[in-house]
């Protein structure tokens, strides 16, 4: 950092911020959609799948950002894979110690964190060419536009498919069909079709917002 | 009938554009154009146009549904009362206006909410209202069982405009059968409030129904084995099922007005039939289970076949669009339902299923139909150049 620039100069905070709108990995990239379909049928998933990917993708990119210069161009991304294999184990010992009945839920999904080609994306994007500094904040910021995704997911799924907001219920018993009322949990909600569909309405709310994201 | 041209007439100068209600032009478009034939000739391109417009034509398929519709009702009736084992008292009228009466909430339900959603999106873009609606709104009660929540059919019609049309563009544009879209949805979202034997008559209120009265429709006693139909009702429609696809002879009826009007095509009800027939002796041929061994022609009378052959695969918009496409289109739609029927015995309805996949391939019949015909033209110049 020769040229003395401020931790938070405004471009390093456009590198937060930018993914969680304009470039945002899920609704305009339309990369990680995968894990986005798979864990969102409950909001506690979605939650700790976003922590997850967010830090495995911010220290991810500090490292391979710091080995940058030494990486050999043509052997990079087996040593890219190394890095993020190291950090997912990291990640998954840590939620099998503290949350382990939300990793049972997640089960291959924490693994499969080395396949989202958001992470693959940033470090061959972003890290190979950046410092660390910059590098971190990038990792950050795109985990949280796709975190943010997830979240929201996950909140529309388990409120109407399970009825149901963070595992507690929302929606008063007495309403169901069984007790005699006249609401049903819709099953569709927890099946990845309508996870597709919702991602689907939030890109275009997005762009219905954000007219610069329409392509021609 | 003057007086309301006079009045559509008269407002017609207030949204015009830039005049102070330019905002509800799309709306005043869309009820002058449904209750009268249009003046306004072209301004440019072709000049000649049929008489029968779009909605011209969408009124003649409503028309074709209403014997369906009015037997529907009146099977409800039956149902009901034959729960109750007072079909001997129950008169013919009893019968039909407890159906009416039971049916018509459906019907509003579809409607308000689809033409409200029409309208809606119709006001925001700008663009005229789309006519689809007026046959999907009628298609979707008719396709749902009778005991179905209204507002379970209010937001399966919301989803079904909203994602099976609006998303693509609108009326023409869609991939898929509005209608079936919404059956669908329901069959996926609510599993428990939409199969099993008490949706299919209303029933509420009965204590205990007649002695050796099942709600359970052909369909699902054919899977069980049962496959002692009473073939004569089938046929005429008194038989449990959905509020239109009851009776075959009434929807031969509807069948006989889209084919001389010219609106239905009878190249996709044949073939449809024609693949029915075919699997249904294909399995019957190499039967190992009660079902499979159920005449061929049964198929073609209970469950949602007739209905789905003649009103939902000749769809205009999701069909194949090449004439030998739609042969194989309708096809591949009797064959698939009747493989999914038995086969599958968690779909008891193939279909549904059936056509909807078909409307995902038909885009691809017509190209290679398309490209066939490109290229053998193209063999017959360079042969005679």
């Amino acid at each position: 950092m020769s040229d003395k620039e401020p931790l938070f100069s405004k471009k390093n905070l456009k590198l937060l911020s930018d993914p969680l709108n304009s470039s945002n990995p899920i609704t305009v990239q339309v990369l990680g959609i995968c894990s986005a379909l798979a864990v969102t049928a409950q909001l506690k998933p979605s939650v700790v799948m976003s922590l997850s990917v967010m830090a495995v993708l911010a220290f991810a990119n500090v490292i391979v950002s710091l080995l940058r210069n030494t990486i050999p161009n043509r052997i990079r991304i087996i040593v890219q894979l190394v890095v993020i294999a190291a950090l997912v184990i990291l990640v998954d010992q840590v939620l099998k110690a503290f949350v382990y009945d939300v990793s049972k839920q997640l089960s291959v999904f924490v693994g499969l964190i080395i396949t989202n080609c958001i992470i693959m994306g940033r470090l061959e994007a972003f890290a190979l060419g950046n410092k660390p500094w910059p590098s971190f904040l990038d990792g950050l910021g795109n985990a949280a536009g796709y975190g943010v995704i997830l979240i929201i997911v996950g909140f529309v799924r388990e409120l109407f498919g399970s009825g149901s907001i963070w595992g507690y219920k929302v929606i008063p018993a007495s309403w169901y069909i069984e007790n005699g009322g006249f609401y049903a949990n819709n099953g569709m909600m927890i099946l990845p079709p309508m996870a597709l569909i919702t991602v689907g309405v939030i890109i275009w709310v997005q762009r219905s917002r954000n007219r610069k994201l329409i392509e021609d | 009938m003057k007086a309301l041209r006079n009045f559509f007439e008269k407002t017609k100068p207030h949204v015009q554009k830039g005049a102070k209600y330019h905002w509800l032009h799309s709306t005043h478009d869309a009820f002058f154009t449904l209750a009268f034939v249009q003046k306004d000739t072209s301004k440019s391109g072709t000049h000649v146009h049929d008489y029968i417009d779009l909605k011209r034509t969408m009124g003649m398929v409503v028309l074709a549904l209403v014997p369906a519709l009015l037997m529907g009702m009146y099977n409800i009736g039956y149902q009901h009362f034959g729960a109750l084992g007072q079909l001997d008292t129950a008169g013919f009228f009893d019968l039909f206006l407890f159906g009416l009466l039971k049916v018509l909430p459906v019907i509003i339900v579809s409607y308000v909410v689809g033409l409200g959603i029409e309208f809606l999106f119709a006001q925001l873009r700008g663009h005229e209202v789309n006519e689809g609606f007026l046959v999907s709104g009628i298609l979707i009660p008719m396709v749902m069982p009778i005991n179905t929540p209204l507002w379970m059919i209010g937001v399966a019609t919301a989803f079904a405009v909203i994602f099976g049309k609006e998303v693509f563009g609108g009326t023409g544009m869609n991939i898929w059968n509005p209608a079936l879209i919404a059956r669908a949805f329901l069959f996926f979202a609510y599993p428990a409030q939409m199969s099993g034997d008490s949706v299919w008559i209303s029933a509420s209120g009965i204590e205990s129904m007649a002695d050796g009265f099942t709600g359970a429709t052909p369909m699902a006693q054919a899977v069980l084995g049962e496959t002692n139909l009473d073939a004569w009702h089938a046929f005429i429609g008194l038989i449990p099922g959905s509020i239109g696809e009851t009776s075959t002879l009434a929807i031969l009826i509807g069948a006989a007005i889209l084919i001389i009007t010219g609106i239905g095509n009878w190249k996709i009800m044949l073939s449809t039939v024609l693949g029915g027939v075919f699997m249904g002796i294909l399995l019957n041929i190499f039967a190992v289970n009660a079902y499979m061994e159920m005449p061929f022609w049964e198929h073609l009378i209970i469950g949602g076949f007739a209905f789905g052959a003649v009103f939902m695969a000749t769809d205009p918009v999701s069909a194949a669009q090449t004439e030998k496409g739609k042969w194989i289109y309708g096809f591949l739609i009797g064959v698939l339902a009747i493989l999914i029927r038995v086969v599958n015995p968690a779909y008891p309805e193939g279909m549904m299923l059936a056509i909807l996949l078909m409307n995902t391939f038909a885009p691809l019949i017509d190209h290679y139909i398309i490209q066939g015909n490109i290229k053998r033209r193209l063999k017959r110049v360079q042969q005679s150049a």
